[in-house]
This record gives structure tokens, C-alpha cells and sequence, in this order.
């Protein structure tokens, strides 16, 4: 410890003046409340963009029949319930926008960034508390922006999430004017919010640690969310650059990206797949730091290979530069650059493949207690492990060529964001009871487990049957193509389990909200875990701790032989560690 | 509460922070690092469109350099005028932060009014004399899309250094502040230098 900082070293005592309705539940500075405001914000996304994905899979397996319920919707979005093209090319621009934009990143960043990083890191709030609370208020808006695409003439933006170039850079090309620029505006927005996030975070990570916190004593969790907020930070402005280039095309009548006025479409390309492979790991980096605390925890083991999760981590976000151009295969860029581009990617598949065997050498052996967030997050490791998979088959070129824009693709990053949705629930099941002090229905958690895990592999895996059949992706009815009809089989079974997943989810709903009314009051450390939140009382209160906690070990110390119990946490001190801390 | 946690966030004891000294700093150092993703986005942007054109004109012909080197000369200066307004607040001078700091304020709207004539200047006469506008060239777009967002920065960086010059004659802040502010600055000045360099030198 710096001695500048020793010298400050007296403990101040927190001292909580009371704070009115507003200033605690909406213009909240604290990050317990604001990490809730992204969760609620989320899970509201997550139910508009869940209808949108089955209104779709309505339209592939029964094309162009009345989707049940939806007959109120007006022309010429819908035809009493019939569902027209250009509606669905709206409806799959905006699943993945939302699934992508404003669930799993305000879920997953947003909220259990906030909420996780000053409690695990041992601290009382944020860096920039008030910065904090714009993040959120211009997250909120930009959500509100991208609603509100729906509601303007033309519909929402339907150029699809990547919106490439041309296509999207002249209202004439798809027919929406209005829906792709607030599209646009919205993410700018998205990028502006997460900006003052990762700044945040990595400031409040680096400098405000507890004493004996040192970097390779923090829980995986907060080191997946310290590099996510670095590739947030270096990623997003990319795409912001970008999506004002694209506007100024839209609305100002540049040509950027429009070949006619001398623009590349394939720049478009480049930039938006070197913000947007970061941006994967962005996603699936944090489902795995939860997943890692998740297994060891319930195997009350330490975590295998703490370092080389950390280091695999790191190289993941060193080696997510280097390989955007494998969304590019077929866009002509010369094949030596593919290969290139090929080699980069599968490299990428070592320190993914790291991980999982260390996941299983933490199961290995332990004693493993199966509750609702240990079966969630053995789900992501699982659907992880076939979407990675799947992964190194795209990356090399010939075989992508092949199955480009084909429901393989569908399949595989299903598997890879879509599966994040289990370390989401897991990490949601695992810390509810520290985020609204009352724990939840551990058989409705589990019969939630069974029923998600069931019908998102039956929706998913046949996929990967229908794209190397040469189910092309995006299109409006498959039945207009003879060499798919022998497929449409699948396409209903994939409806039918799509349906059935999407009611697997009202277990959760009601458990959700039943627990938050009417749960059992949960104490400190229901889990019995090592690291530095369940210290805290259940909820926190404003400033987390009494006295801010200082740190003897590292968060995995389970079935410790120094200790009678399984568990250890981070500060208590033993007996013979108090001479060394003086020493530290 | 925002701003007793703030308080007492930074005196309570931490493991090695990065800038004991201020939060603050750090952030800024970690926003810069984006705002230097987002200016090369547009500079490699930049590049690639005019590599693929066929009929890019010489910039130096279109532009004319002498104004822009002046500007240029005035944000190096300003640059100057910043580090000695940091070591007079340091030294506990604050006629010279006054002097020193409004001088660096100076010199960014001086750049700024220089900017808004070379545009207007180029919008009105040069660019229809050689058959070149926002709309029908990318060397236009690019230009203006570049010096328009890097002008952005210098204006809120105007603002910025009067906020903090408020702040510092009202004793809220101290040098710090002033250190802070100038990291901005000086990165408004040199990103200033690579645009000046690629967009009208080359």
C-alpha cells in the first residue's frame, strides 16, 4: 500500500443522511440501485424481444397465417395477424438489436457491473457516482429511442442488426426512413452510455480496490467485467464513428458507404465488424466470469487454473482485434487476408478452450451442490461449449463458405449470445437474494432450469441441420424454395419448441416477482461463499460497508484445511495471517 | 450522498491505486483512450476512402495551407499557456492561472473563429470554384466530417477551461483540476496535428 494512501488510512464512518423517494429509487447515484435499474430496463427488453423472435418463428413454420393475438396491429405492419416482409425484416433487426443492445449488455454490463464491482472489490460506490447515474438516464433514453422506432411511419429499422451498406445508407433501399435514423441515433446514444461506464469501472477497479485486494486476489467476475469495460471503451467509440458516417449518409446526402457518390460499402464492413467481434466478447466475457464464481462456489472447490482464467481472459480480448474479418469471408477481400483472418480465429479457440477444461477441473472432484444458479451456469458451459465448437468449423474458410448466412450461422451464435441468457438467469438466481434481500423459489428455479435448457436446445441444435441443408438465413418464407420443403419439418418443430421456450420463462416471471414481494428474508451469505458482497448486510445499504473490509486471501478458498467450515472468506483473518497483514 | 461518497471514497484506504492523487485523473486518461478510437476510426475512414478514389484532389491546392498553419501555431500555444497555468495554480499564483488559462481559453476560440471563417470561406467560394461539395465528393465530406468533429472537441474544450477557470477563482478547485483539464487539451492539440497533417499536408 502506497504510503499517501496509508496516511489516509483513518476509517471515516459512513454516515447515511435519508434520501426522498426520488433521489433513492430514480435519480439514484448509488450503484446497488442503478446496477437495478439496468436489470429491470433489461428484463423489459428481454419480453419485447422474445415476442419479436416468435412472432418470426410463427412466420417460418406456418407462413403468412394469422399469428394469434396479433390481429390488432394496423396496416401496413400487419395484415389482420398476417405478418408481410417487410415487417419480419423489421422484426429481426430489432430482435437482435435489443436481445444484443438492451438485454444482455445492460443485464450483464449494465447491472451486474454495477452492483458487482464496489461490492466484490470492497469498496463503498463507484468512482463517478453522478456519471454513473447519466450512464443509466442516457441508456434509458436510448431504449426509449429505439422503442419509439416502432411508432414512427416506415416502422422500425430493417436492414438487420449489422446494417450493412448500402442497404441501410438510403431510406429508398428498404423503405424506412425514420426507424433506421432513430435506429442510429439510438446507438449512438448506447455508445455514449457505456462510454461513461467503462470509465467507471476500470477507474474504480484500478484505484479503489480494498486493502489486500491485489489484482490476482479479485473474484473471475470482476476481472471478466474489468476487460469487458476495456473493450467497451475502444470498441464502442468505433461504432460511433461509424454510425454518425452512416447518418451523415442518410440525412445530409454524403456518400460514405454509397458506391454511386465513390463511398465503399465495404468500409462500412470493416468498421463495423471491428467494433462488432470485441463487442461478442464483450457479451459472453462477463457470463463467463459469473459462470467461473457460479461453479466454484457450488462445487466448494477452489476454482482450477485462477490465473490462467485470468491470463486466457486477457488473450481472448487481445485476440478479439485480430479477427473481425472472419464475418467477411465472402465479401471478396483478398484470401490471403482470409487466411489470416482464419488462423487469428481459431488461435482464439485456445484460450475458450482454457476455460472450459478449467470449468471441468473445478467440478472435478467436488462436492457439488445443485442449485438453481449452478444448474444455470452448467447450462451456459454447455451450450458454450457446442457453440464454440461450432465456431471453429465457421472460421475456416472453405467450410464458410458454405454455410454463410445459412441457419448454421443462426445456430451457432444462438448457442454463443443466446446461451449467455443461462449465465444471465444464473447469476440472477445467485445474487437476488444480496440485490433485494429475499431469496427465491429454489423448485420454481429449477423446474425453470429443466424447462429453458430442454426447449433452447430443441430450438436451436436442428438449426444446425437446417443451414447445412441450405436453409438460407433472414428469409421471409422458406416454403418459396422447392429445396427447402423437405425441410419445413424442422422449421414448425423449431417453432413448436420456440414457443414452448419462450412459456418456459413465466416459472421465472412469477418467481421473480412473487420472490421480490413475498420471499423468504435471506441473510448475509445464503451460499456460503468467500467473496466480499456477502460480507454486506442483504440488501447492502447505502456505502455497503460499516468499515471498509480488508483482504487476506484470494475468493476461492473452499474446503480449506485451515478452517473447520467449507468456506473462507476473503477477510477473515487467521491467526496467522494477521502478522503478515501488518507486514503488507 | 453522491457527494460524501465521493468524499470520503477518495481518503478511505485502497490497494495501489493508479492516481491516488484524484479518480479523476485516471478517468480522464481511460476516456481519451476511446476518444482516440473514435478520431481513428475517422482518420483510417479517412484513409481508405481516399486510397480507393480515383480523383482525389491535392488537399494543399484546394485548402491553402497558410491560414491552417496559423491555426495550428495558435493551438500549440494555447498548449504552452496551459502548462504554465498548471505550475502558476501549483505555485499557488492565481493572477497567473487568470492570465495564463484565459489565454489558453483565447487561443481555442481564436482557432474556433479562424475555423468558422475557413469553412464558410471554403462552403461559399473555393469548393464551388473547383467543382467540389459535401455531397458530390468524399474529399469534402471527409473534410468536414473530421475538422467538424475535432472542432466539437475544441469547443467543448473552450467551454471546459472556463468552467474550470470559474471554479478555480471561486476556490473549488485546484490543481488537480487544472491537470485533468489540460490532458484534455493536449489531446484536442494533438489529435489536431495528425488531422492537420493528414487532411491538408499530404
Amino acid at each position: 500500500m502506497s504510503d499517501s494512501v496509508t496516511a489516509q488510512a483513518h476509517a471515516v464512518p459512513a454516515h447515511h443522511e435519508e434520501l426522498g423517494f426520488w433521489r433513492t429509487y430514480v435519480f439514484s447515484t448509488d450503484h446497488k440501485m442503478i446496477g437495478r435499474q439496468f436489470l429491470f430496463l433489461g428484463l423489459f427488453m428481454l419480453i419485447i424481444g422474445g415476442l419479436l423472435a416468435m412472432m418470426m418463428r410463427w412466420q417460418l413454420a406456418w407462413p403468412e397465417t394469422e399469428i394469434p393475438l396479433m390481429s390488432w396491429v394496423p396496416e401496413p405492419y400487419m395484415y389482420g395477424g398476417i405478418l408481410p416482409p417487410p415487417t419480419y425484416n423489421a422484426f429481426f433487426t430489432m430482435h437482435a438489436t435489443i436481445m444484443i443492445f438492451f438485454v444482455v449488455m445492460p443485464i450483464m454490463v449494465g447491472c451486474f457491473g454495477n452492483f458487482l464491482i464496489p461490492l466484490m472489490i470492497g469498496t463503498r460506490d463507484m468512482a463517478f457516482p453522478r456519471l454513473n447515474m447519466l450512464s443509466f438516464w442516457v441508456g434509458l433514453m436510448s431504449g426509449l429511442v429505439m422503442l419509439s422506432s416502432f411508432f414512427v411511419p416506415g416502422g422500425p429499422a430493417a436492414s438487420g442488426w449489422t446494417a450493412y451498406a448500402p442497404l441501410s445508407a438510403q431510406a429508398a433501399f428498404t423503405g424506412v426512413n425514420w426507424g433506421q435514423h432513430l435506429w442510429i441515433i439510438s446507438l449512438i446514444l448506447l455508445g455514449i452510455s457505456s462510454l461513461m461506464g467503462s470509465i467507471n469501472y476500470i477507474t474504480t477497479i484500478v484505484n479503489m480496490r480494498a486493502p489486500g485486494m491485489t489484482y490476482f486476489r479479485m473474484p473471475l467476475v470482476i476481472w471478466s467485467l474489468f476487460i469487458t469495460a476495456i473493450l467497451l471503451l475502444l470498441a464502442l467509440p468505433v461504432l460511433t464513428a461509424a454510425l454518425a458516417m452512416l447518418l451523415f449518409d442518410r440525412m445530409f446526402g454524403t456518400s460514405f458507404f454509397l458506391p454511386a457518390g465513390g463511398g465503399e460499402p465495404l468500409l462500412w464492413q470493416h468498421l463495423f465488424w471491428f467494433f462488432g467481434h470485441p463487442e461478442v466478447y464483450v457479451l459472453v466475457l462477463p457470463a463467463m466470469g459469473v459462470t467461473s464464481d457460479i461453479l466454484s462456489t457450488f462445487s466448494r472447490k477452489p476454482i482450477f487454473g485462477y490465473h490462467a482464467m485470468a491470463f486466457s481472459m486477457i488473450a481472448i480480448a487481445f485476440l478479439s482485434w485480430v479477427v473481425w474479418g472472419h464475418h467477411m469471408f465472402i465479401s471478396g477481400m483478398n484470401p490471403l487476408l482470409g487466411t489470416a483472418f482464419m488462423m487469428s480465429t481459431m488461435v482464439i479457440a485456445i484460450p475458450s478452450a482454457i476455460k472450459t477444461f478449467n470449468w471441468l477441473g473445478t467440478l472435478w472432484g467436488g462436492s457439488i451442490r445443485f442449485t438453481s444458479p449452478m444448474l444455470f451456469a452448467l447450462g451456459f458451459v454447455s451450450n458454450f461449449l457446442i457453440g464454440g465448437l461450432s465456431g471453429i468449423f465457421m472460421a475456416s474458410t472453405p467450410v464458410d463458405i458454405f454455410i454463410h448466412d445459412t441457419y448454421y450461422i443462426v445456430a451457432h451464435f444462438h448457442y454463443v449470445v443466446a446461451g449467455i441468457i443461462f449465465a444471465l438467469f444464473a447469476a440472477i438466481y445467485y445474487w437476488f437474494p444480496k440485490m433485494f434481500g429475499r431469496t427465491m423459489n429454489e423448485a420454481l428455479g429449477k423446474t425453470h432450469f429443466v424447462l429453458t435448457y430442454t426447449f433452447f436446445n430443441l430450438t436451436f441444435f436442428p438449426m444446425h441441420i437446417l443451414g447445412v441443408g441450405g436453409h438460407m438465413r433472414r428469409i421471409y418464407n422458406p416454403t418459396q424454395y422447392d429445396f427447402l420443403q423437405p425441410l419445413q419439418g424442422i422449421n414448425v418443430f423449431i417453432t413448436m419448441s420456440a414457443l414452448l421456450l419462450g412459456l418456459s420463462q413465466l416459472p421465472f416471471i412469477v418467481n421473480f416477482i412473487g420472490s421480490l414481494i413475498t420471499g423468504k428474508k435471506a441473510e448475509r451469505n445464503p451460499w456460503q461463499a468467500n467473496t466480499l458482497e456477502w460480507t454486506a448486510p442483504s440488501p447492502p445499504p447505502h456505502g455497503n460497508y460499516d468499515a471498509i473490509p480488508v483482504v487476506y486471501r484470494g475468493p476461492y478458498e473452499y474446503s480449506s484445511p485451515e478452517v473447520k467450515e467449507d468456506w473462507l472468506p476473503q477477510n477473515r483473518q487467521l491467526g496467522t495471517e494477521a502478522t503478515a497483514a501488518r507486514a503488507h | 450522498m453522491s457527494e460524501a461518497a465521493v468524499m470520503h471514497s477518495a481518503v478511505e484506504p485502497a490497494e495501489t491505486p493508479l492516481t491516488p492523487e484524484s479518480w479523476g485523473k485516471l478517468g480522464m486518461w481511460v476516456f481519451l483512450a476511446a476518444d482516440a478510437m473514435s478520431f481513428g476510426c475517422l482518420i483510417v475512414g479517412y484513409g481508405l476512402l481516399r486510397h480507393a478514389s480515383a480523383n482525389w484532389p491535392v488537399p494543399s491546392k484546394v485548402l491553402g495551407i497558410n491560414l491552417t498553419a496559423l491555426m495550428t501555431f495558435l493551438l500549440i500555444c494555447s498548449s504552452v499557456t496551459m502548462v504554465q497555468s498548471l505550475s502558476a495554480i501549483k505555485a499557488n499564483d492565481m493572477r497567473g492561472l487568470k492570465k495564463f488559462l484565459l489565454l489558453t481559453i483565447l487561443g481555442g476560440a481564436a482557432f474556433l473563429g479562424l475555423q468558422a471563417y475557413e469553412w464558410t470561406h471554403l462552403i461559399t467560394e473555393r469548393l464551388p470554384e473547383v467543382g467540389l461539395s459535401f455531397t458530390t465528393h468524399l474529399f469534402a465530406a471527409t473534410f468536414f466530417v473530421l475538422t467538424g468533429f475535432h472542432g466539437m472537441h475544441v469547443t467543448g474544450g473552450v467551454i471546459y477551461n472556463s468552467c474550470v477557470l470559474a471554479a478555480c477563482l471561486r476556490g473549488r478547485y485546484g490543481p488537480k483540476h487544472v491537470e485533468i483539464a489540460g490532458l484534455y487539451w493536449h489531446f484536442v492539440d494533438l489529435v489536431w496535428i495528425l488531422i492537420f497533417t493528414f487532411v491538408y499536408l499530404i
